[in-house]
């Protein structure tokens, strides 16, 4: 179990991870797309940074805000795909101010199938999926082997750069850069990339309250 | 890049503001970026909505008024609208017959308007949607589900948005949109990159002599790069590829659009015209109506789009309806 988590330092650390990334995601998503995740994604937290002081302090409530924002703001599939992703995982913390390792499993579940869900990709066709897949077989792999929380977290960050590292040899088969097939290989994923980002964040974040 | 912004994040919001400025019989919405008729919504009419992103003038503000879209949905450069904009757009729509929702095939507008549906249902509007999936280069012929949609979206909410102006219901206008799209076939073919103001610089290459065959609207590759060839032997080679596709066959009448992409002159495009003109006379395919100009554009890309809408009775009554909407004018 954490110590009671300063949520808000939480979000405002992903705010600003995603805006010292902005050049890069664009870049990766240049090579396939039209190279404005970085822009898109960076405009939405940009939102989600305004709002934050006016938000509940519990990390549910939180999680809960960045989803909707994102959802009303950022348009693209990045909208209705982060949005359910924090939205997902805030219902699954619903009211928490400490969280303890059931908790983030669900959070990452909860997060998995609900992405999945809503864009309808699997593991292996270049999305973000493949960050977040790997991330939660790998947190939930070490929780079931009796590790610690600190251990698990450290785990589910490694699984989900390895996750986007493997989208670098895939073939797109999901959203505008499917229409590449095989020219769309060789340049790891962006939505791949910022959840790597998001992930490692906020598991960097509750390290720090162990 | 040399293009006349200001702050390069603020060219949709400022661009709609200008438009609404301008045009007297549009209006914008406060709760979410979304150009509305003026008069919308239109009580007893079907709403007609679409939506997409920025950077395709006219489309897709320039196709709302009568005979055409009651309310659009706009999204930053060449990204979907928020759900949200979705939503407030068919609330600005509903005249209490529901909203036809007919817009192009692209994961994030099919996410963003699922979830605006969803939305809308709750406040008891009932959205119903056809998804445009026109550009044949974009995925094979067992694939059609897979393609994009392009310029011949325009056409599918002309045909749609008569069908709600002749008094149609939901469904009666879902029907006639999704038989437009049905026999609409279209094809591009790009010559020079555009750039996205906030992103500062060309959104792929192409060399000196170079096109790109099957270009997406947003500059997505398409089959091949090859180098340029004469007007007509480019207007051959894309007639080649969409007449098969739809088919279409001897004593066939056909409304043909070609749209340029942007910075292609249009005299450029009668000169293609001239040709595709000619291959259809000699295939015995008769041209019902013709629409040439820059009707959905990618900024200031150099290219052009050939779409074809084979036609029935019922397309060519409807095609025929008269529209006034600010960039589509029609008696």
């Amino acid at each position: 179990m954490t110590g009671e988590i300063n949520a808000k330092e939480m979000v405002g650390d992903i705010v600003q991870v995603i805006e010292e990334n902005k050049a890069w995601l664009s870049e990766i998503d240049g090579a396939v797309g039209d190279g404005d995740h970085g822009i898109n994604m960076a405009k939405g937290f940009s939102m989600v940074g305004d709002g934050l002081d006016e938000q509940p302090d519990d990390i549910g409530s939180l999680l809960n805000y960045v989803g909707m924002t994102l959802l009303t703001y950022i348009g693209g599939a990045m909208g209705p795909i982060y949005g359910t992703f924090f939205m997902k995982m805030g219902k699954a913390v619903k009211g928490k101010k400490s969280i303890e390792a059931s908790d983030v499993s669900g959070m990452l579940t909860a997060a998995l199938e609900g992405v999945v869900k809503r864009g309808g990709a699997e593991v292996g066709d270049k999305t973000l999926v493949d960050t977040l897949h790997a991330a939660e077989q790998a947190f939930n792999k070490s929780v079931e082997s009796g590790d610690a929380l600190d251990k698990s977290l450290d785990d589910m960050m490694a699984a989900a750069k390895a996750g986007m590292e493997s989208t670098k040899d895939m073939v797109a088969k999901k959203g505008r850069s499917s229409r590449l097939g095989e020219r769309s290989k060789g340049t790891i994923d962006a939505g791949s990339a910022s959840c790597y980002l998001i992930l490692k964040s906020l598991g960097e974040s509750i390290k720090r309250y162990l | 890049m040399k293009k006349f912004v200001n702050d390069p994040n603020m060219v949709v919001d400022e661009m709609v503001e200008g438009f609404v400025m301008a045009n007297k019989n549009v209006r914008s919405l406060q709760d979410a970026r979304v150009v509305a008729r003026r008069d919308a919504p239109v009580k007893g009419k079907v709403g007609i909505v679409t939506g997409g992103g920025s950077g395709h003038k006219p489309a897709f503000i320039g196709y709302v008024g009568r005979g055409m879209c009651d309310a659009v949905a706009v999204g930053e450069i060449f990204t979907s609208p928020p759900a949200n904009a979705f939503y407030h757009a068919f609330k600005a729509a509903d005249g209490g017959k529901g909203v036809a929702c007919l817009f192009g095939n692209y994961a994030g507008d099919v996410m963003n308007v699922d979830m605006a549906s969803e939305m809308a249902e709750d406040d008891g509007i009932t959205v119903k949607q056809v998804i445009a999936n026109d550009d044949v280069p974009s995925a094979p012929k067992s694939k059609e589900a897979d393609r994009r949609g392009v310029a011949g979206e325009i056409l599918m909410w002309k045909v749609g948005a008569a069908r709600a102006e002749k008094g149609g219901s939901l469904d009666e206008v879902i029907a006639s949109a999704q038989k437009a799209i049905d026999n609409t076939r279209s094809m591009g073919v790009g010559l020079s990159p555009c750039i996205i103001p906030a992103v500062g610089k060309p959104n792929f290459t192409l060399g000196e002599n170079e096109m790109e065959v099957g270009i997406g609207h947003h500059g997505e590759p398409g089959i091949k790069k090859m180098d340029i060839r004469p007007a007509d032997e480019v207007a051959q080679m894309m007639m080649d590829i969409i007449l098969p596709d739809l088919p279409m066959k001897s004593g066939d009448e056909l409304c043909l659009l070609i749209s340029g992409l942007g910075s292609t002159p249009l005299m450029e495009l009668y000169i293609l015209y001239r040709k595709v003109g000619k291959i259809l006379e000699d295939k015995n395919i008769s041209l019902y109506r013709s629409y040439v100009g820059d009707y959905f554009t990618s900024l200031e890309m150099a290219g052009v789009t050939v779409t074809l809408m084979k036609l029935d009775a019922e397309l060519k009554e409807l095609v025929d309806m008269p529209a006034d909407a600010v960039h589509f004018k029609q008696m």
